[in-house]
This record gives C-alpha cells, structure tokens and sequence, in this order.
C-alpha cells in the first residue's frame, strides 16, 4: 500500500474499549493545541479532505460544549457536538463526543466516547495521542467500522482473534 | 482505496456469523471436521458447506491425515478485512495532514511577530 506520508496517524486498540491514535507534527506543542481548539483552524482540517466544515461551536471551558458539523461531499451532513471534561491548555483535553446520526435504538450513552487528547513535545515536535474510550467493544468496532458496508462490521469481531496470524 | 471483487468475498465469508464461530474454533489450532461440527453445533453438511466457503476465499486450508480432513485457519487471507480497519485511520491521517498544513501557517506567523518585536 502506498504511503502519501511519512507522518501517518498510528492506530491500535489498547483494550476492547479503546481506540488509540498516534501523530507526531513538526510543530511545538502549544500550535498543536490552538490548531485543535481554535473554530476558524479546526475549519481548515476536520473535513479531512471528504467535505466542508460548515459548524465549529467551542465553548472552551470545563462544562463548556463543542460542536463540528461537516457536510460530506456526497451531501452526507454528519454532526458531532461533546462537552469539555478537563482542560490543561496545551498539555491535554479530555471531551466526550457524541455521533448525531446514531441508529435508532441506539442510546446517546452508547453512542458516547470519551476523548482524551496529550500533548508531548520534544525538540519542538509534538506527539499527539488521541485515546476514544467508548462504552463498549460493540460501541467500539462500530466506530471503526464507521464508513465501512453494512454487515462488515460484524467481521470486525474477528480481528483482534486473528491478529496473530495476520502476516 | 476501491474493494476489488476478490477482497469482497473475504468480506462476505466472515459477516456470517456461522462461519465466524468457524473461524473462532480454528483460531486455537488446526482441528478435524468433526471436532468443529462438534464445536458449532450444525449438522455435518452445513459445517462442511460454510468450511467449503472459507476455503474457497482462501480462510482456511484443508489436509487429509489417514481418513481424516483437518482445517486450518489461514489469518493472510483475512489480512483485507484488517485493512479496511485502517479506512477510520486514513480519516485520522487525512485530517492530520490538512492539520500539518495549518501548522505551518501558525508557525510562519509566529515568526512574523517575532521579527516584529
């Protein structure tokens, strides 16, 4: 497979609960932490490329809510809003966020992670670590899963059985 | 990335929930066919139908030891299905790459002020 990067984001999944992103930027720690806490920059890159960012609400303040909203290129709008649980201005942010397109029967604690965002820097790089803790495996994989076909994410349940024996 | 047609059928394999438990059973070793109708709870002909589906994507492989057929679990085969858990990662990396892109503006900018000062 192709690498577009040498900076790629690291996905692993400590626990069955558990998402963990990796990234390290070529910027001290404090522009990090603007970039992902300032609405007109979070504009600029949540879209991820797949849209337009068209909400950024951040109340940055304990207790104080967010909320991104893109609409996808396919006209897909998704929507996601949280609420600020621990703020260390640039050495970590702790927020919940909830999936505003959640299945029906699906319940708003289930489809609730908390998300934990460190800061390092060293010689003026910084890692980024993004740890999504979800409520269950189930809750988990569907994350993952999320953008996949329906029915593959059953599939899903198998991975972490057949890590091992993955080339 | 596009699914290719042969990668789909390794998707198909293992979303049924029957073959899935297959697979579990074969996850601890290489085991007889009975021992897995045994595991599963099915009537032989269907254990035997779901096993032909997973050989046939290439899941597990099959050997003959005396009168026996012992199947074994083949993870390589699996390996597109690991892949598409890097699709949610690939958002991750995109973003982070606009991200980089933001970055080195504030960096710029930080500089202006400093030679500002």
């Amino acid at each position: 497979m192709p690498m577009t990067s040498s900076r790629t984001a690291k996905l692993t999944l400590p626990t069955d609960e558990q998402i963990l992103i990796t990234r390290e930027f070529d910027a001290p720690k404090h522009l990090v932490y603007k970039a992902m806490t300032t609405p007109e920059l979070v504009r600029r890159w949540w879209h991820a490329k797949r849209g337009e960012v068209t909400v950024v609400e951040i109340d940055l303040r304990v207790g104080g809510k967010w909320r991104y909203v893109m609409v996808a290129d396919n006209g897909m709008e998704v929507g996601f809003h949280g609420e600020y649980r621990e703020i260390v201005p640039d050495e970590r942010l702790v927020t919940s966020e909830t999936y505003e397109g959640l299945p029906e029967g699906v319940s708003e604690e289930q489809g609730t992670t908390i998300n934990t965002a460190t800061f390092a820097e060293e010689e003026g790089r910084t890692t980024l670590s993004l740890l999504i803790q979800a409520p269950s495996k189930e809750a988990r994989d569907a994350i993952i899963a999320s953008g996949m076909e329906d029915g593959l994410q059953d599939a899903l349940d198998l991975l972490e059985e057949l890590a091992v024996s993955l080339g | 990335m596009a699914r290719a047609a042969t990668t789909a059928d390794a998707f198909n394999a293992v979303a049924e929930p029957r073959r899935r438990q297959l697979l579990d059973a074969l996850a601890g070793g290489e085991r007889p066919v009975n021992d897995l109708v045994r595991a599963v709870g099915l009537a032989q002909p269907q254990v035997s139908k779901h096993l032909r589906v997973l050989r046939e994507v290439g899941a597990v492989t099959v050997r003959g030891r005396g009168r026996q057929r012992l199947y074994r679990l083949n993870g390589a085969a699996l390996k597109p299905i690991h892949d598409w858990v890097q699709a949610y990662e690939r958002t991750w990396s995109e973003r982070f790459d606009e991200l980089d892109v933001v970055l080195e503006d504030l960096k710029r900018e930080e500089e202006g002020h400093a030679d500002d000062e």
